[in-house]
C-alpha cells in the first residue's frame, strides 16, 4: 500500500471503531437510565410499568414490617401527599429508618406495590437522600398551590 | 494562637506561591538567569509554609480546640488519637490543604530531582505549578479557610463520620491525593514545553517517570477506595460505579492512557500533540475528581446554591487552567510537527488502539457520571445510571484492550509483520484457550463470560513469557541466561509486573462476578446456614463498648465438614455522638476466597438478619493492583531516568530499550 492509502486506511478504521465505541455507549446509556419518580406521580400513573425505576419519600411512621420469613420487609413510602407500598427482601442499608428519608429502585407490581430489588444507603451523614427530600419538597408545593387555589376561590 | 499561625502560614505561602510562579516564566521567557533561579527556592519555601499550616491543623486536631468551626464539625473528644489526626483531610477544607500540602511535595521533588534538567525548563515547570498553588491556596483562603473560628467555642464536637473512621480512611484520601496532584507535574511539564516549543522525546522522557510515580499513587489510592467500600460498607461490593468512584477513576484511565503514549513518543517521537493533550487531560479530570468528590456538588448540585461563591470559583479556576492549557495547546500546537511514520501493524498503531479504547471508556464513564449531574442541575428532571450501564460498555471496549495488551509488547516498533507474530504468539494462545476452558469446569460451572475472562488472562500472562523468552534467547550482551536478564532494562520489568498485574486483577473480578453468593437470613442463637460448601452456625450476641460507640458483637463459627474454619464476629455499631449505626463486617481472608458475614439489624428475641457471602478470588482484585503499583515503581526507578549525564552509556541502554 501506498503510504497516502495507508493513512486513509487507518483514519477510516480509527473512525469506524470510534462510531462503533459511541453506539455501544449510547445504547447502553440509553437501556440503563434509571428515572426517580415521586410517590404523587406514581400514584397519578406517570411511572411506567414493567421498567425499574427510582422512588423517594419518607419511611412512613409505623408502616415498616417484616414477614415471618425474616428477609422479607414491607414498608411505605410517603411524599406527605401520596403513599406506595413497598415490598423488599433482604437486610436493609443502615441509614433506613421510620421517618428518614428513602430511595428505593425496582418496579411497580400489578397489584400497585412496588417490588424494591434496592433500597440505597448514601455514604453520607444526612439521613435525607437529595432525591427524597425533593419528592416530598415537590409534594408540599403542590399542595400549597392547591390550598392557594382555594383561598382565592373563597375570596371571590 | 496556634490557627491563627496557621492562617499567616497560609497567607504567606499564597504570597510565596505567586512569586514562585510569576518570576521564574517570567525569566524564563526573557532569559534572566536569576529570575529563573528563584523557582526552586522560592517551592521549597511555599512547601515549608504549607506544612507549618497543615501541622497547626494537625494539632488543633489533636488538641480538641472545638473554637476552630473545621474541628468542631469534625472531631470529637471522644475519638481516638489517630482518628482526629485523620479528621484533618476528613472535611471539604482540610483535604484542599491536604491537596495544597501534595502539590507542595511534588514540586519540591522536581526541585530535587532535576538537576540535569535545563534551567529554563526547570523554572517553567515549577512555575505552573506555583500557579496551580495560587488557585488552590486562594480557594481556601477566600471561600473555603480551614481555620475559621466558632465564636463562642463549642464544648465539644460533632464527630467524624463514623463510616470514616476507619485504618482505610487514614491511608486511602493521602495515597488517593498524591495521585491527582502528581498528575500536575506532568501537566507542567507539557505546558512548559509547549511554552519553550521544544516537544521531543527529551520532553517525554523527562516526564515519563513523574507520570508513573503519579500514576502509581492513584493506582494504590483507588484500590484502598476499594478495599474500604468492601469491608466498610457491609454489602459486600468493591466497585458500586458510584460517581465518587467514577471521579478518582476517570483520571486514572486517561493517565494509563498518556503513560503508554510519553512512551511511543520518547521511543519514536510520535503523538507529541496527542500526548500533551492527555497530560493537559489527565491533569484536567483530577480537578475535576477532586472538585465533584469534595464540592458537595455529588450530594446535591444544589449544594452549590448555599455557596455560590465556591461554586464559581471552581468553575473559574476550571476554566482558566483546563482553558489556557487547551489555548496554548492550540496556539503552539503547529509547532509540534509530526513523528515518524509507522506501519498499519506495529506497535505504534497498536499503543494508539490502546489509546482509543482507553479514551472511549473514560468518555463513558463521564457520561455516565456527569449527564445526571446536568440534567438535574437544569431541572430538567432526576435519573440514575447504574452498574449495568458501566458493565455493558466497559466489557466490549476492555476485551480487545486486554487481547492487544498480549500482543503489544511482542510487535516491532514501525513495522510488524502479523505472520511472524501469530508464529511467536501460537503457543500463548494454545495456552490460554486450555485455561479458558479448564478454569470454569474446575469452578464447577461453565459460563462463556467466565472463560473469556480468564482467557484474556492467561493470554496476558504467558504473551509476556513469551516475551520475557524472546528477549533471553536474542539478546546480544553477555552468554549467561542471568547476564541477559540482568543486562535487560528495569522498565522492561516494571512493564511485564504491571501488565500481569492487570491480568491477576482481571481473575479478580471474573470469578467474583461469575462465582460469588450471598445469603440474607434471620438467625437466632444456635440456627445455622449453608452456603457456598460453608456451614455458619450463629452461636451469640453481645454487647460491646468501643471508644465512641456501643456495638453488638455476634460470634459466628464458620465450619466445612467436620473442620472449623474460622470464628467470625461481625458487628453493628452504634456512633454515639451521631447516633449512627454502622455495620461492621467479618471476614475470614483466604488466598482463593473471602467468606464474609455482616450484622445487618436486630429483629426481635435475639435474632438478626445477617447477610454472607462467599467471595471467590476477591483478594485478587487488589493484588492485582498492588503488582500493577510494583510494576511502576520498577519502570520509573529505571536507571536512565537517573544516568542521563553519562551519555554514551545512556545511548548504549536507549539502543538495548529500543529493541
Amino acid at each position: 500500500m501506498k503510504p497516502r492509502s495507508k493513512r486513509i486506511a487507518m483514519i477510516a478504521g480509527g473512525l469506524a471503531a470510534l462510531a462503533a465505541a459511541a453506539t455501544l455507549v449510547l445504547t447502553a446509556f440509553q437501556q440503563n437510565l434509571v428515572f426517580f419518580f415521586t410517590p404523587s406521580q406514581v400514584a397519578a400513573n406517570e411511572a411506567p410499568q414493567g421498567r425499574t425505576f427510582r422512588i423517594g419519600g419518607m419511611v412512613e411512621t409505623g408502616s415498616v414490617r417484616r414477614q415471618p420469613d425474616g428477609v422479607t420487609v414491607r414498608f411505605i413510602v410517603t411524599d406527605t401527599a401520596k403513599s406506595i407500598p413497598v415490598v423488599y427482601q433482604g437486610a436493609l442499608p443502615d441509614l433506613f429508618k421510620e421517618g428518614k428519608g428513602v430511595v428505593a429502585q425496582g418496579r411497580i407490581g400489578p397489584d400497585g406495590v412496588f417490588q424494591a430489588k434496592e433500597v440505597l444507603a448514601k455514604h453520607d451523614e444526612n439521613y435525607m437522600p437529595p432525591e427524597a427530600a425533593d419528592a416530598v419538597k415537590r409534594a408540599h408545593e403542590t399542595s400549597r398551590k392547591a390550598a392557594q387555589t382555594v383561598v382565592g376561590g373563597d375570596g371571590r | 494562637m496556634i490557627p491563627e499561625v496557621g492562617q499567616v502560614a497560609l497567607a504567606l505561602a499564597l504570597c510565596l506561591a505567586l512569586v514562585q510562579s510569576v518570576l521564574p516564566i517570567a525569566g524564563a521567557a526573557r532569559g534572566d538567569r536569576a529570575w529563573m533561579a528563584v523557582a526552586r527556592p522560592a517551592a521549597q519555601g511555599q512547601f515549608l509554609l504549607v506544612a507549618i499550616a497543615f501541622g497547626c491543623l494537625a494539632w488543633s486536631f489533636a488538641a480538641n480546640d472545638f473554637s476552630v468551626l473545621n474541628v468542631a464539625t469534625n472531631s470529637n473528644s471522644h475519638l481516638p488519637l489517630h482518628y482526629r489526626l485523620a479528621a484533618t483531610w476528613g472535611s471539604h477544607e482540610g483535604s484542599l490543604l491536604l491537596w495544597v500540602l501534595m502539590l507542595g511535595f511534588w514540586t519540591v521533588a522536581v526541585t530535587l530531582f532535576s538537576r540535569h534538567l535545563p534551567q529554563d525548563i526547570v523554572a517553567r515547570v515549577i512555575g505552573v505549578m506555583g500557579l496551580v498553588s495560587v488557585g488552590f491556596l486562594a480557594f481556601m483562603l477566600f471561600t473555603s479557610n480551614p481555620f475559621d473560628r466558632l465564636v463562642p467555642a463549642a464544648p465539644d464536637g460533632r464527630d467524624l463520620n463514623p463510616l470514616l473512621q476507619d485504618p482505610g480512611m487514614i491511608f486511602h484520601p493521602p495515597m488517593l491525593y498524591m495521585g491527582y496532584v502528581g498528575f500536575s507535574v506532568a501537566f507542567a511539564f507539557a505546558i512548559a514545553a509547549l511554552l519553550s516549543g521544544r516537544l521531543d522525546a527529551t520532553w517525554a522522557r523527562w516526564s515519563r517517570p513523574w507520570t508513573t510515580a503519579a500514576w502509581v499513587s492513584l493506582t494504590l489510592g483507588i484500590a484502598l477506595g476499594s478495599a474500604w467500600a468492601y469491608y466498610e460498607l457491609g454489602w459486600g461490593g468493591w466497585w458500586f460505579w458510584d460517581p465518587v468512584e467514577n471521579a478518582s477513576f476517570m483520571p486514572w484511565i486517561v493517565g494509563t492512557a498518556l503513560i503508554h503514549s510519553l512512551a511511543v513518543t520518547e521511543k519514536r517521537g510520535t503523538f507529541k500533540a496527542w500526548t500533551v493533550l492527555l497530560a493537559i487531560l489527565a491533569f484536567a479530570l483530577s480537578l475535576l475528581g477532586t472538585f465533584l468528590v469534595r464540592s458537595g456538588v455529588l450530594t446535591s448540585v444544589h449544594a452549590f446554591a448555599t455557596d455560590p461563591r465556591r461554586g464559581i470559583f471552581i468553575l473559574a479556576f476550571l476554566a482558566v487552567a483546563v482553558g489556557g492549557a487547551l489555548a496554548l495547546f492550540a496556539w503552539r500546537a503547529q509547532r509540534i510537527g509530526a513523528g515518524g511514520r509507522f506501519d498499519l501493524v506495529s506497535r505504534e498503531s497498536l499503543l494508539l488502539t490502546n489509546n482509543v479504547l482507553l479514551m472511549a471508556a473514560a468518555g463513558s464513564v463521564m457520561l455516565g457520571t456527569l449527564y445526571p449531574l446536568a440534567l438535574d442541575a437544569l431541572g430538567l428532571g432526576k435519573i440514575s445510571v447504574g452498574p449495568p450501564y458501566f458493565e455493558t460498555v466497559f466489557l466490549p471496549l476492555m476485551a480487545p484492550a486486554l487481547f492487544l495488551m498480549g500482543v503489544g509488547p511482542l510487535a516491532r516498533w514501525k513495522k510488524a509483520e502479523l505472520p511472524e507474530l501469530a508464529v511467536r504468539l501460537r503457543w500463548a494462545l494454545g495456552v490460554s484457550v486450555v485455561v479458558a476452558l479448564a478454569v470454569p469446569f474446575i469452578m464447577g460451572r461453565f459460563s462463556a463470560l467466565v472463560g473469556l475472562g480468564i482467557g484474556l488472562a492467561a493470554w496476558i500472562i504467558a504473551s509476556a513469557a513469551v516475551s520475557l523468552l524472546d528477549r533471553v534467547k536474542h539478546a546480544s550482551s553477555g552468554a549467561g541466561i542471568a547476564a541477559r536478564l540482568a543486562s535487560t532494562p528495569r522498565a522492561y520489568y516494571g512493564m511485564l509486573l504491571a501488565h500481569v498485574g492487570v491480568a491477576v486483577f482481571v481473575v479478580g473480578v471474573t470469578l467474583v462476578k461469575g462465582y460469588e453468593a450471598e445469603k440474607d437470613a434471620r438467625m437466632a442463637p444456635g440456627d445455622t446456614l449453608a452456603l457456598g460448601g460453608y456451614t455458619y452456625r450463629f452461636d451469640s450476641v453481645r454487647e460491646v463498648q468501643g471508644p465512641n460507640y456501643v456495638a453488638a458483637r455476634a460470634t459466628i463459627t464458620v465450619t466445612k465438614g467436620a473442620d472449623t474454619v474460622a470464628t467470625l464476629h461481625p458487628e453493628r455499631r452504634v456512633y454515639r455522638v451521631q447516633e449512627m449505626p454502622m455495620t461492621e463486617a467479618a471476614i475470614d481472608n483466604g488466598v482463593f476466597r473471602h467468606l464474609y458475614v455482616a450484622l445487618a439489624e436486630a429483629v426481635g428475641d435475639n435474632a438478626w438478619i445477617v447477610r454472607v457471602h462467599y467471595k471467590p478470588f476477591v483478594a485478587w482484585i487488589w493484588g492485582g493492583c498492588v503488582l500493577m503499583a510494583l510494576g511502576g515503581i520498577l519502570a520509573a526507578t529505571d536507571r536512565r531516568y537517573r544516568a542521563l549525564s553519562r551519555a554514551p552509556q545512556a545511548a548504549a541502554y536507549a539502543a538495548a530499550l529500543a529493541r
